[in-house]
């Protein structure tokens, strides 16, 4: 049932809103509305149990394992969320004078000087809203800086054929042309295709390392001496962070710009998609472009006083990429976390997310599934093909995946990559025991002898949800994006 | 260790089953030379004792504030079950939801957001939400154009006041891809446009014309004239509008003859706290025409295969996943969690509820100009109909008095001096139904003596 639908004429949750009316005798009645807005008219307690009974209808980290490729769903830890609820925090003005904000900005720098320390970056801008506009950034800086040099003829971003596809979007709306870098049967970046693409028209390169493949590129200094060597420059998509924390920095790959996705690396909730946040790091030769507004802290009289960095600062920034200054309620998650583990306990995020990977990959191999990379190391997500059941059993990806919602596990991410076919990535993450990977891998045997002896079992799930598998061909024929009274049965 | 359960059985365990004799062993694809140095610039770690006290004293350092202070961010009363609901872990941690089946939660939300913002609105559709307000504009400008066809030019006229902070990140997000963003003047004495220099673009070529109720100065552009006069030089509309005004404003889809084609805003004001900035909630509306040129995230209503209703993602040809290069926007992700707190905060509220607190900020706004205006020196500047903002000229420079009154706790407005040329004496006030007589009365006897 819908909010609208629980709804009676004339009910409203009085204490929530002004007791008193006022006339609006000085706004020109051309003006004023005339019929009000369709809103539910409800009472509080059916607002509370209507929506408290939606959030029982999803599937969540605090619910369940929740092992979907690339996102990195770890826990996210409560005392984060805590920090940043306070009055302090939240009542603060966004354009809230610097003498008043002392303490918000000290969190911020901070972070700035953790993420630089993590990345081996020379400089960090927080502002990016999300890891899309993270990228945006990036890229939009590696244009500043080819334009600041007059070399106005590099019109193209190599992109590996397997990544994310925000990266050629992103390459779009900066007014790059995308070319395609193929990728050899290990996962590494075909280095000899590459070296054929780079030339005088190239601005640079898109990777993410750990690759979507879930491997490492283990040519990584090869590739970026190459793009170097033409005159572009190397961006790091940050979607694969928690893999290599502490490990390895993406600065000491040779990548000039980069963003991390807090949402992520950094254990911030996701929301049901979002907000996430997508701070961007810049080596020494995009310093002057980075995005404002960034916090910088200044001596006096000895004690620290932080303030905000803009145009004044930075002349050549590529600008304000947001209202404001950014999702500051994320940043401040992402701070709290980082304060809680520190060095030692960011290094075990790298450590322990690929040791779970890892052990999660042999398990699954021994019960028979097909790795799709069986000579590399995973590293904190590795992915599997069912390209042998879709075949010989006609029970895809897809069915795999939504049967195994109805043993209790959210399902990995399925068909990313594209250039694997039925494929399923594993990421499972720093935070989950042992006990429960194996319960998911007795789930997946269990699915499979399901897939073999009763397909079409597998093939009509789920069961045990809310809703059966949705007619998606429907929804995008007979759109229904919003609730009518008239469109009601 | 924060965070990680395994104890030295579990790994030892794990280690052997993999076949390898350390944890470090796992690391040994990536080249020897570029391995990372311990990271001893970073901090140790730290209990959440004293992370929590640590960060305790600094919110508390910046609050008790009292809010004068709007400009695109606004104060108003959340009402307790918005948050409470919220931050239950079902809502905050699930993600993107690509299993539509475990998913529900979410996505129905989603949907009834979408129906919230086009009833406001009176549009046809809207989309699952975008970043903030000012990066909708963007995306609504980036829409115009590839919606109207009539238009060759990549070229968008956005009045001068429409909120600077939009128009800059609109700016900075569209530039790359040749869209360029004209300004047309507003008149000093109104603040709101200079028609004649209006007049001036008419017959050009223009994707849209980009129109604020209310204008960044808090004042009500005549926006069923605007409307007809962009659709008379084909151009699309575009409105910028404040979601609480819309409770008791002419909505976009009924300015004019035709109505707004393209609505964008910040969702901030409902139900979302002020917290430093975000994360906020952009909304984007449209008509049903161009719906396949709204960027983000849509959710449809289907059905399961037994027929039971059911939401999921839908338009999904539009986004980057699918589209890659071609997609309409690179945008991946909605802001879940905010837009389910306007979603909470609209139904709590209802129309009636909505309207009383738009008129609770009417009434106070104009207590608060009238009080400070008692002030010698101190004038309103436009001669218009405002909502809950206004602007002051002061006798002395806006920045200064900002900062004397920070001194007092009281976030006093906006100076304006650094947005527009001749503003340096220019305060944008505002005070929401949360500011009452004893607030007002504290503003202005600092105001009194801080120009005295």
């Amino acid at each position: 049932m819908l909010i609208f639908e629980r709804g009676q004429a004339g009910r409203r949750a009085v204490a929530q809103a002004p007791s008193t009316t006022d006339d609006l005798h000085d706004i020109p009645a051309a003006l004023q509305r005339k019929q009000k807005p369709l809103l539910p008219e409800v009472g509080e307690m059916q607002v509370v149990r209507h929506y408290t009974n939606l959030s029982r209808k999803n599937f969540s980290i605090d619910t369940h394992f929740y092992p979907l490729g690339s996102c990195t769903m770890k826990y996210n830890p409560r005392g984060a969320h805590r920090a940043a609820m306070q009055a302090g925090f939240l009542g603060r003005h966004p354009l809230a004078h610097e003498s008043i904000s002392q303490g918000f900005l000290a969190c911020l720098y901070e972070l700035q000087e953790v993420l630089k320390g993590v990345t081996g970056m020379k400089g960090v801008s927080l502002t990016p809203m999300a890891g899309a506009q993270g990228e945006f950034a990036g890229v939009a800086m590696i244009r500043a800086y080819h334009e600041a040099r007059k070399d106005h003829e590099r019109k193209e971003i190599l992109i590996p054929s397997a990544a994310h596809g925000t990266n050629p979007a992103t390459a779009v709306m900066c007014g790059y042309k995308v070319r395609e870098i193929p990728v050899n049967d290990e996962g590494d970046v075909d280095v000899d295709a590459l070296r054929d693409a780079v030339g005088p028209q190239t601005a640079g390169l898109m990777m993410t390392n750990p690759s979507t493949c879930g491997v490492f590129e283990r040519s990584v200094r090869e590739i970026a001496e190459i793009v170097h060597a033409a005159g572009g420059l190397l961006y790091y998509d940050g979607a694969n962070l928690n893999a290599i924390l502490g490990k390895v920095r993406p600065g000491d790959m040779g990548f000039d710009v980069m963003h991390m996705n807090l949402h992520k690396t950094f254990a911030t909730p996701h929301g049901g998609g979002g907000p996430g946040a997508g701070p961007v790091g810049v080596g020494e030769r995009l310093l002057p472009y980075l995005p404002i507004p960034m916090v910088g802290k200044d001596e006096i009289e000895g004690k620290p006083r932080y303030r905000w960095l803009t145009e004044a600062d930075i002349p050549q920034t590529i600008g304000r990429l947001s209202t404001f200054m950014g999702n500051a309620g994320v940043l401040l998650r992402a701070h709290y976390y980082a304060s809680v583990l520190g060095r030692e306990g960011l290094l075990r995020v790298g450590e322990f997310s690929t040791l779970n990977a890892n052990y999660l990959m042999k398990k699954v191999q021994d019960a028979g599934f097909q790795l799709a990379y069986p000579k590399r190391r995973a590293t904190h997500e590795f992915i599997i093909t069912l390209n042998k059941q879709a075949k010989e059993l006609h029970v895809s990806a897809m069915d795999f995946a939504k049967r195994i919602l109805d043993y209790g596990y959210h399902a990995p991410t399925t068909y990313f990559p594209l250039l694997i076919p039925e494929c399923w990535l594993i990421e499972p993450t720093e935070t989950e025991s042992r006990d429960e990977l194996d319960g998911f891998v007795k789930a997946m045997v269990q699915i499979q002898a399901e897939a073999e002896n009763n397909p079409e079992l597998v093939r009509g799930a789920p069961y045990s949800q809310p809703v059966r598998r949705l007619d998606d061909v429907r929804a995008a024929r007979e759109l229904d994006l919003v609730w009518r009274p008239t469109a009601e049965q | 260790m924060p965070y990680v359960p395994h104890t030295d059985e579990d790994v030892r365990i794990m280690l052997d089953t993999i076949g390898v004799a350390s944890i470090d062993a796992l690391f040994d694809e990536i080249p020897a030379e570029i391995r990372a140095k311990p990271l001893l610039e970073i901090p140790s770690g730290r209990t959440e004792m004293d992370v929590t006290r640590l960060v305790g004293e600094r919110a508390a350092a910046d609050g008790n504030v009292i809010n004068f202070l709007g400009a695109g961010a606004y104060e108003h009363h959340i009402p307790a079950a918005v948050w409470d609901i919220i931050s239950r872990g079902e809502f905050m941690t699930a993600y993107t939801p690509y299993q539509a089946e475990a998913s529900q939660g979410t996505l129905q939300v989603i949907y009834e957001f979408q129906s919230l913002m086009a009833h406001l609105t009176a549009m046809d559709v809207s989309n699952a939400s975008l970043y903030d307000g000012g990066s909708a504009l963007a995306e609504a400008a980036l829409m115009a154009v590839r919606a109207n066809r009539k238009s060759q030019s990549g070229r968008v006229l956005v009045l001068e006041n429409v909120n600077p902070f939009y128009c800059d990140a609109a700016r900075n997000i569209v530039g790359n891809q040749h869209i360029e963003i004209v300004k047309v003047p507003f008149d000093a004495t109104t603040g709101n446009v200079d028609q004649a220099a209006l007049d001036a673009y008419a017959g050009q070529d223009f994707a849209a014309l980009v129109v604020a109720m209310p204008s960044f100065f808090g004042t009500l552009e005549d926006v069923h004239a605007l409307t007809d006069w962009a659709h008379a030089n084909r151009m699309l509309m575009v409105a910028v509008v404040n979601p609480t005004a819309l409770a008791v404003l002419t909505p976009p889809g009924e300015w004019g003859q035709k109505g707004a084609d393209i609505v964008v805003g910040e969702g901030q004001p409902l139900g979302v706290p002020l917290s430093s900035g975000g994360p906020y909630v952009g909304f984007i509306c449209c008509r049903n025409e161009i719906v396949r040129q709204l960027p983000g995230r849509i959710i449809g209503r289907t059905v399961d295969l037994e027929g039971k209703r059911g939401f999921t993602l839908t338009l999904q040809a539009r986004e980057q996943h699918i589209r890659r290069s071609k997609a309409t926007s690179n945008i991946c992700t909605n802001q879940g969690l905010a837009m389910a707190a306007a979603t909470i905060y609209l139904s709590l509220l209802g129309a009636e509820g909505l309207a009383r607190v738009a008129q609770a900020c009417h009434a106070n706004t104009r207590k608060l100009i009238a009080s400070l205006s008692e002030i010698p020196g101190v004038s309103v500047a436009h001669q218009s109909a405002f909502f809950h903002e206004a602007v002051l000229r002061l006798p002395k420079n806006a920045a200064e008095v900002v900062a004397a009154l920070a001194e007092q706790r009281i976030a006093g407005g906006l100076a304006l001096g650094e947005f527009f040329p001749d503003h340096e004496n220019a305060l944008l006030v505002c005070a929401t139904e949360m500011r009452n007589d004893a607030d007002i009365a504290r503003y202005q006897a600092a105001l009194r003596q801080i120009l005295a």
